[in-house]
C-alpha cells in the first residue's frame, strides 16, 4: 500500500476535550477530521493508545548557532533535536556571528531551517546593530524580508540604554513586532557568576543579584505602557520578576513572558560542585523563585515555556566556572521537565501546557500557522506523547551536536513518541523519521 | 577513595585539633640539627601555582622537602598555560608524571574541585579565586593557639580555641582567607566576629558562623584576636569605599586601636600588607604582631598537613569522595 | 597436645637473657581464647628493678646513660627504670621520650597517626649511651625505625635496648640488651601491657586477635 499522505492517529487523547481516546485524521497537510472509530482507505495507521495529542510545540527561544558557531549546533542538528523534543517551530535567536541584524542573515537562516525540514525555523531579529546597544538595527527590512521577523531581542545582551529601548518599542509597533527582552542590568552584573545569595557567598563567586533582572523589567513594562508597543520578556528567573509582570498586566499592559524547563526544577545549590554545565544566564535562582515561578506560569501571569536552548562545545564547560560559557541545551527535555515540575505538582493540566507551549507562544510570535488547538481544519502541526512512559534517566547524548544538559542523570517522566510537521512526520517513535 | 583538603569545611573539629596538634609536634623540628624527617621519602609532590606567590610557594616547598618528598615546581608564567593550556590538560599532564599530591592556587573560585576530578592524586588547595585558603585558616588557627593557650604536652595538646574571640577585618567579600578562617575557627570553637564596611560584607552573611559588626571600635575591648586582610586599591574604582584615607581612619588598626586592645591580644596579617592601609608600620611591628611567625607557624602547618594527608590512608576523617 | 598454660610453665625458669631466636608458636587453643594475665604489678615491678641493676653493671654505673621510653608506654617505663637508677646511685638519670611515628616503614599502609612527643635533654645524644626503651618487643620495625630517628638526632656512643616484653617473632636483625620477661606468643594472640600511668593499673595480659589490625604489631 504506497498509501496518500495521510495518516490515522487512533486512541489517542486530546487534552481540553474530553478525556476518553479518539482518532484524528491528518491529510492535505491540515487536520481533516477528529472522533471515535474514523477510516480513511489509503492512510497510514498509528496507534496511539495511551498517548496524548498536542498541537505542535512553539519554542520562543532557541539558539541554532548557525551561522558561525557550528562547532556546537547547525540548523539542521537544532531543528532535529527540536522535532524530537515535540516542536515543530522554533524562533531562532540573533546572537550568531554575524549577528542577524539584517535581512541577508535571517533569510539565510530561514532557508536552513526550510531545507533542513524538521520543524519550522522562525528567525529572531536583532534590536541593535551587532548587539552593541548604539544604534538600532533595520528592524523594517528584516519584518519585510522573506523571514518576515516578528519578534526582535539582544538576548545574550540587554538592550539597557532607556531611550534606545522605548525607540525599538515605538519602531516596531508599524509591522505587529515585539521587543523581547533579556534583562540583566549591565553595571549590576560585570562579572557576575552565579545568583547572588548564599551560595555564591560561600562559593566566591561573583554574585548575580536579582534586582539587575527586575529593575529591567519595571522599567521596560512602564516604557511599554507609555508607548502602547509589545514587551516581552525573556526568561523570566525570579520571583520579584514574575510578580512585577502580575502588576503590569494587571494594569492592562501590553506585557507577555517566557520561563526556561530549568528555572522551573533546578536551583542554585547544584553549583557545589562548581560544575559549569549548572552555570547559565539568568542563573539559577533559590527554591522561593522556583515555587513562585510555577505558581506564575500555572496563572497565566507567565505566559509560556521557552528553552533557550543554548549548546556550547565540551571545552566551553569544561574549565572552572570563571572561564566557562553560560548556557543550557533544552530542546530535548522541555516537555518532560515541565511534566515533573507542573503537571506531576498539579499545577498544570495537559490542556494548559498545550497552551503555555504551543498556543501563546505561537501568538506572541505571531506566527500564524501555529498553535492551533486541535480542531477539524487545523493545520496538521501536532505531537504525540506518551505522559506514563516509566521515568528514565536522561543522556547527554542526543540529536543537539552539544552534551550541555543540566538534567543528565536525572530521571524525568514522559516521552516524545511523534511529531508531525505540516501533516508529515518529522519524528516517528521517538526517531527522526 | 581520594583525601583532599579543598575547604577549611573539610574537617570536623577532631580533624583540625589533630592538625594542629601534629604542628606542636613538628614545631620541634626547627631544633634539631637535621630538620628532616623521611616520612614522604619517594613521594612526588606538584606546587601547581597559576598566580604569583613566591611566600606561599616557598612555604609548601619547604613543608614539603622536610618529609624528604620530591618537589616539583609549575608556575603558569611562561609555561603552556600562558600559550592557552587548559586547566584540564595541565592536570591530566601532571597526572601523567605520577603526583601523589598537587597544591594548587588559582585565579579562579573552584579551580581545586576541578582538578580534584580530573587527578588521582590528593590535592591541596593553596587559594583559589575568592572562595577558600584552608592552610592559611591552619596556621592562623595553629597561631593563635601558640600564643594564647601554650605549647607543648603541658599546653594546648587536644585543645581547640573554645572561648577565644576573633575578630576579622576588612576585605570579606573577596577573601578567601577570611572564608576558610570563618570556618575553621568557629569549628574550633572560636567566636568570631567580622568588622568591615557592609560593600565589602557579603549580603548572605547573615548565614555563616559568626557575627557581624559595622564598627571597628566597638569591638576591641572585645577581642583576643584582631587578624587585619589586606585591601586593595582597586575596590576603590569601583565603589566599594570613597578613599583609602576614609577606609584607614573606619577600619584600619594604628597605634591608638592597638593600645585598647585586651593585654594580651595578638595582632595578625596573612600578608602581604598594605603598611598605612590596613595596619599602621608600628602595629606591624610591635610584639603583640604574630605576622613573623605566621610564616614559621606555615611551614609547620603545611608539614602536618601533607603528612596526614599522603601519610597514611584515611585523613580527613570527614571528607567526601570527590 | 599442649599444655593448658604454656606461657605461665615457661615463666618459671626464664631469666632476663637475650632471647632473640624465634619462639615456638603455639596454636591457640579455642579454650584459652579469654584474656588471661600473665603478669602481675608486684612482677612487673621485679622485672624493672633487675633490668635497672643490668643497666648499671653493663654501663659502668650508669654513667653516659640516657632512656628513651618509645611513646606511649615505653615513656612511664624509662621514667620507672631512671627512679630505679637514681634509688641506687644516688644522682639522677636524665630520661625522655622519643617519638618515630614519623619513621615507621608501614605508614602507607595504616591511618597517619598522631604524633607522640620527643622530649630529648638539651644536651643532646651525641656521645651518650642511649637506651632505647619499649613495653612489647615484636617484628623489630619500631627499634628499626627508633635507630633512624636517632640517627638524625645525633651520633650516640651507643645505642641498647631494654624491653618489658619479648613476645618473639622478629622479622628484623633487632635483638634487646635488657628483657623484662621472654613470652612466645602465637600471631594470633594480642600482648598488652597496662601501666598505672595510662591506664590506672599494672599488668601484662595476653589475649586473641580480634582484628587483623591487632594481628600485625610493632
Amino acid at each position: 500500500m504506497t498509501g496518500n499522505g495521510s495518516w490515522l492517529i487512533r486512541g489517542v487523547t486530546i487534552p481540553g476535550r474530553d478525556e476518553k481516546a479518539t482518532s484524528i485524521l491528518i491529510a492535505g497537510g491540515s487536520v481533516t477530521a477528529i472522533g471515535p472509530d474514523l477510516d480513511h482507505p489509503g492512510a497510514k495507521t498509528l496507534d496511539a493508545g495511551g498517548l496524548i495529542a498536542l498541537p505542535g510545540l512553539v519554542d520562543l527561544h532557541t539558539h541554532l548557532r548557525e551561522p558561525g558557531r557550528e562547532d556546537a549546533e547547525t540548523v539542521e542538528t537544532g531543528t532535529a533535536a527540536a522535532a524530537l523534543g515535540g516542536y515543530t517551530a522554533v524562533h531562532a535567536m540573533a546572537n550568531t556571528d554575524p549577528v542577524a541584524d539584517t535581512a541577508g542573515v535571517v533569510e539565510q537562516v530561514w532557508r536552513l531551517g526550510r531545507t533542513a525540514g524538521h520543524c519550522d525555523v522562525q528567525p529572531v531579529g536583532a534590536v541593535t546593530l551587532g548587539l552593541n546597544g548604539a544604534r538600532l538595527a533595520e528592524l523594517g527590512t528584516m519584518a519585510d524580508s522573506a523571514a518576515r521577523v516578528r519578534v526582535f531581542s539582544d538576548d545574550g545582551r540587554c538592550v539597557s540604554d532607556p531611550l534606545l529601548m522605548r525607540r525599538a518599542l515605538e519602531y516596531v509597533k508599524a509591522f505587529d513586532g515585539v521587543i523581547a527582552q533579556h534583562a540583566q542590568d549591565p553595571r549590576l552584573t560585570e562579572g557576575a557568576q552565579l545568583n547572588e545569595g548564599e551560595m555564591s557567598a560561600r562559593l566566591g563567586l561573583a554574585g548575580w543579584p536579582a534586582v539587575a533582572e527586575e529593575a529591567i523589567i519595571a522599567r521596560d513594562c512602564l516604557l511599554a505602557a507609555h508607548v502602547g508597543s509589545a514587551l516581552h520578556v525573556c526568561h523570566v528567573s525570579t520571583a520579584g520578576s514574575a510578580e512585577i509582570i502580575r502588576w503590569a498586566k494587571s494594569k492592562g499592559w501590553p506585557v507577555t513572558a517566557e520561563v526556561t524547563p530549568h528555572h522551573l526544577l533546578l536551583t542554585d545549590e547544584l553549583a557545589a560542585g562548581y560544575d559549569p554545565v549548572f552555570k547559565v544566564n539568568p542563573p539559577l535562582r533559590t527554591e522561593a523563585d522556583v515555587a513562585e515561578l510555577r505558581r506564575a506560569l500555572a496563572d497565566g501571569t507567565i505566559d509560556c515555556v521557552a528553552t533557550d536552548h543554548a549548546p556550547h562545545p565540551v571545552e566551553a564547560k569544561e574549565s572552572e566556572w570563571a572561564e566557562a560559557a553560560f548556557g543550557m541545551t533544552g530542546l530535548e527535555t522541555a516537555l518532560r521537565v515541565v511534566q515533573r515540575a507542573m503537571v506531576e505538582t498539579g499545577l498544570l493540566d495537559w490542556a494548559g501546557v498545550a497552551d503555555r507551549m504551543s498556543v501563546r507562544p505561537a501568538r506572541i510570535g505571531r506566527l500564524t500557522a501555529h498553535g492551533h488547538p486541535l480542531t477539524p481544519g487545523a493545520p496538521g502541526h501536532l505531537t504525540l506523547y506518551d505522559p506514563a512512559a516509566p521515568a528514565e534517566a536522561v543522556t547527554p547524548a542526543g540529536a543537539s551536536k552539544s552534551r550541555n544538559t543540566p538534567f543528565a542523570g536525572m530521571e524525568l517522566p514522559g516521552r516524545v513518541v511523534a511529531t508531525f510537521l505540516r501533516g508529515v512526520p518529522a519524528v516517528l517513535d521517538g526517531k527522526l523519521a | 577513595m581520594n583525601r583532599h583538603l579543598i575547604s577549611a569545611a573539610d574537617l570536623s573539629r577532631d580533624d583540625a585539633v589533630l592538625i594542629l596538634d601534629t604542628s606542636d609536634e613538628l614545631a620541634r623540628l626547627a631544633d634539631r640539627p637535621i630538620k628532616k624527617l623521611p616520612t614522604l621519602r619517594g613521594r612526588t609532590v606538584v606546587n601547581l601555582f597559576f598566580e604569583d606567590s613566591t611566600r606561599t610557594r616557598i612555604s609548601f616547598e619547604a613543608a614539603a622537602k622536610r618529609l624528604s618528598a620530591d618537589v616539583i615546581n609549575f608556575s603558569a608564567k611562561g609555561s603552556s598555560v600562558a600559550k592557552g593550556e587548559s586547566l584540564k590538560d595541565t592536570a591530566l599532564t601532571l597526572e601523567a608524571m605520577g603526583a601523589d599530591a598537587v597544591i594548587i592556587r588559582h585565579g579562579a573560585s573552584g579551580a581545586a574541585h576541578r582538578l580534584a576530578g580530573w587527578v588521582r592524586g590528593s590535592v591541596l588547595n593553596a587559594g583559589d579565586g575568592t572562595h577558600e585558603h584552608p592552610t592559611q585558616a591552619l596556621l592562623d588557627a595553629f597561631t593563635i593557639r601558640r600564643r594564647l593557650r601554650g605549647t607543648g604536652a603541658a599546653g594546648a595538646r587536644g585543645a581547640g580555641l573554645d572561648g577565644l574571640r576573633v575578630t576579622i577585618v576588612g576585605d570579606v567579600l573577596h577573601s578567601r582567607v577570611a572564608r576558610s578562617n570563618v570556618l575553621l575557627l568557629s569549628t574550633l570553637g572560636a567566636e568570631v566576629t567580622l568588622a568591615a564596611p557592609p560593600t565589602l560584607l557579603p549580603l548572605a552573611v547573615g548565614s555563616w558562623p559568626c557575627a557581624v559588626s559595622y564598627d571597628l571600635d566597638s569591638e576591641l575591648s572585645k577581642s583576643d584576636v584582631v587578624m587585619m586582610l589586606r585591601v586593595q586599591q582597586e575596590r576603590m574604582s569601583a565603589a566599594y569605599f570613597p578613599s583609602v584615607r576614609e577606609y584607614s581612619r573606619r577600619y584600619g588598626l594604628d597605634a591608638a586601636r592597638m593600645a585598647r586592645l585586651p593585654g594580651h591580644a595578638i595582632v595578625m596579617h596573612p600578608g602581604p600588607m598594605n603598611r598605612g592601609v590596613e595596619i599602621a608600620a608600628e602595629v606591624a611591628d610591635s610584639v603583640r604582631s604574630t605576622i613573623v611567625e605566621q610564616v614559621a607557624n606555615g611551614v609547620t602547618t603545611r608539614m602536618a598537613v601533607l603528612y596526614l594527608l599522603l601519610g597514611g590512608t584515611e585523613f580527613p576523617a570527614t571528607g567526601e569522595a570527590r | 597436645m599442649h599444655a593448658l598454660h604454656p606461657a605461665r610453665n615457661q615463666a618459671a625458669g626464664v631469666d632476663g637473657a637475650a632471647g632473640g631466636g624465634p619462639a615456638r608458636p603455639d596454636p591457640p587453643d579455642p579454650k584459652t581464647a579469654v584474656p588471661k594475665t600473665v603478669l602481675e604489678p608486684a612482677e612487673i615491678g621485679r622485672a624493672l628493678t633487675r633490668i635497672a641493676h643490668e643497666i648499671l653493671e653493663r654501663t659502668d654505673g650508669a654513667a653516659d646513660v640516657l632512656l628513651l621510653g618509645i611513646p606511649t608506654r615505653g615513656v612511664p617505663l624509662s621514667r620507672r627504670l631512671a627512679e630505679r637508677i637514681e634509688r641506687v646511685e644516688g644522682r639522677p638519670v636524665p630520661h625522655g621520650s622519643l617519638d618515630i611515628t614519623m619513621y615507621r616503614d608501614d605508614l602507607r599502609l595504616r591511618p597517619a597517626r598522631a604524633l607522640g612527643r620527643t622530649e630529648v635533654p638539651p644536651e643532646g645524644i651525641d656521645g651518650a649511651v642511649v637506651v632505647i626503651v619499649d613495653d612489647v618487643l615484636y617484628s623489630g620495625r619500631t627499634v628499626r625505625a627508633a635507630l633512624d630517628a636517632l640517627n638524625d638526632l645525633g651520633r650516640p656512643r651507643a645505642v641498647q635496648l631494654a624491653v618489658l616484653i619479648d613476645r618473639g617473632h622478629r622479622e628484623l636483625p633487632v635483638r634487646p640488651d635488657y628483657v623484662g620477661k621472654n613470652l612466645p606468643t602465637s600471631k594470633q594472640e594480642v600482648v598488652r601491657v597496662l601501666l598505672t600511668e595510662v591506664d590506672s593499673q599494672d599488668a601484662v595480659i595476653i589475649g586473641r586477635a580480634a582484628t587483623t589490625e591487632q594481628r600485625s604489631g610493632t
